[in-house]
């Protein structure tokens, strides 16, 4: 691997730019791995490199149907905090934050994490309520998190609307100070430069189309559009299609998947300090180094495999916005996309082994998965190699639906579900 | 925003109208005998269907009347709405995956 550092950019400007090697290997599969990762998402690039450097598993390959970070990796909005409700999400994501801290380091690429502080908004005494108790329970488990009154929020956030005369005044809001955000399209490459080097084959344009499996039930090859691939441990981390896929296995999960939609603005200089989230107007936004304004909308009403939402859901967000920051008011909207969400009953993820052996699911993160890239990474491959969940990801079964152990986080996610 | 064809107000806007998830899903029939897999499927276990899905909606902001729709969800296209406790329509059904 070619190590990135100031010197080598110092190096390849004076020769030109001519001496930046491909970040990885355009692999083609082989006939069999010791494990197969199906999603070259963020959570399966991450699984894959986990696998080889911490399980010393370098025989893997990452089946990705298009390209690598072309889904929902690429599609966020980029947030990344901790700050969730029960015992047993803290401490999943908290384990996320701290490898994001790290992270650039780990792997030699630059992920721009920016603990810039992630800001909740509390508008009624409900929410006042409810932050406050978020934010009791996430310091009784180790987790920064703040209260502010209004001023306070106003002085850390300079644009935010604290009148009193506003529909939904601000009464308060929590601050995580070490939530922020980390550049998306760098954690797909990232971990795939860093897997690649360590021997995983990152083979793209490669479907999975069937699951093969013996005798005794468990898995033994993957069907593919690139041939038919061998492997008795396959990891799948899909998102939106999980289903689809667990179904070639005949496992059925409880999942269903909605479109969520973002958008940015036109580049603006520096505005917007930190990340600022509404539940309850439902609104979040923050703003990206090139200038641009980061807003996330909500899921749409119904499930949807299209990768597109309706208007009326971005015009709600942007009423919401135009409200809490009345000087954007004429800022012009420059891109709007969807991605498919797989949203779980609890609207925690699932991380954990199937009915089938050899058969692993990590599904369910729904809106917001993107924060837990690293930890779910690391846990899904602790699974994946010893073949039993890891203590932090124990908790987040599929069979905890049968046994109603929910892990209740559907009023803690950042968006009202 | 889609155009639901409500059936018994005619085709209004997606705004006048609620998700109800996916339809004909049965209550187990003897609940006290029922196991405990048997309520997970009945309470959390959905189609999630690529494809066309049976579902219900509600026209909350019309005549407030549940009925249910055939959508293909790889498109959202609605191919036919009809009244609850009727099946689903033949024509469509073929889609059915």
């Amino acid at each position: 691997m070619q190590k990135y550092s100031v010197w080598s950019l110092l190096r390849e400007s004076f020769a030109g730019h001519k001496g930046w090697r491909t970040q990885w290997r355009r692999a083609a599969p082989k006939p069999s791995y010791d494990a197969i990762i199906v999603g070259g998402g963020g959570h399966g690039l991450g699984a894959a490199y986990y696998l080889a450097a911490e399980h010393g598993i370098t025989n893997v390959a990452v089946l990705e149907k298009g390209w690598i970070g072309g889904g929902n990796t690429g599609r966020n909005t980029t947030i990344v905090r901790s700050n969730y409700l029960f015992t047993e999400s803290a401490r999943l994501y908290d384990h996320s934050l701290k490898l994001w801290e790290t992270l650039s380091q780990v792997v030699n690429y630059n992920m721009m994490y920016s603990p810039r502080g992630v800001m909740m908004l509390a508008h009624s005494v409900h929410d006042v309520q409810v932050i406050k108790r978020h934010v009791h329970a996430n310091r009784c488990n180790g987790v920064d998190n703040e209260w502010l009154t209004p001023a306070e929020a106003k002085a850390f956030c300079p644009p935010l609307n604290i009148e009193q005369n506003i529909r939904y005044p601000i009464m308060g809001a929590a601050l995580q100070r070490r939530g922020g955000t980390v550049r998306h399209d760098a954690v797909a490459w990232g971990y795939a430069r860093a897997a690649d080097a360590l021997g995983v084959d990152i083979i793209e344009n490669c479907e999975v189309t069937g699951i093969r499996r013996d005798s005794s039930g468990a898995v033994e090859a993957v069907e593919t559009s690139r041939g038919l691939i061998r492997s008795r441990k396959i990891g799948v981390a899909v998102a939106a299609h999980t289903s689809v896929v667990l179904g070639l296995a005949g496992v059925r999960l409880p999942l269903e998947c909605f479109p969520l939609q973002a958008l940015v603005s036109e580049p603006l200089k520096p505005v917007v300090p930190c990340v600022v989230m509404s539940n309850s107007v439902h609104a979040y936004i923050s703003q990206s180094d090139k200038g641009e304004l980061v807003i996330g909308a909500g899921t749409d009403a119904y499930t949807s495999y299209t990768q597109r939402g309706a208007l009326h859901i971005n015009a709600h967000t942007l009423e919401a916005i135009c409200e809490l920051f009345p000087i954007f008011r004429r800022v012009r909207m420059m891109r709007n996309w969807a991605g498919g969400v797989d949203v779980t009953p609890d609207r925690s993820p699932i991380i954990a082994k199937t009915p089938v052996p050899g058969l692993y699911v990590n599904c369910g993160w729904g809106t917001g998965g993107f924060k837990a890239t690293p930890g779910s990474a690391h846990v899904f491959a602790w699974t994946i190699a010893r073949d039993e969940p890891h203590p932090l990801n124990a908790p987040f079964t599929l069979e905890r639906f049968r046994d109603g152990l929910l892990i209740d986080e559907a009023a803690a996610a950042a968006v009202a579900h | 925003m889609l155009l639901i064809n409500c059936p018994y107000c005619g085709p209004r806007p997606e705004l006048e109208f609620g998700y109800g998830g996916q339809a004909h899903i049965a209550r187990p029939a003897d609940p006290a005998k029922a196991s405990a897999d048997e309520w997970a499927a009945y309470l959390y276990l959905r189609t999630n269907t690529f494809g066309v899905r049976a579902e219900r909606w509600r026209h909350v902001r019309g005549c407030a009347r549940f009925f249910n729709a055939l959508r293909d969800t790889t498109n959202d296209q609605i191919l036919a709405t009809y009244r609850s406790g009727e099946p689903p329509p033949a024509i469509a059904q073929r889609g059915l995956r």
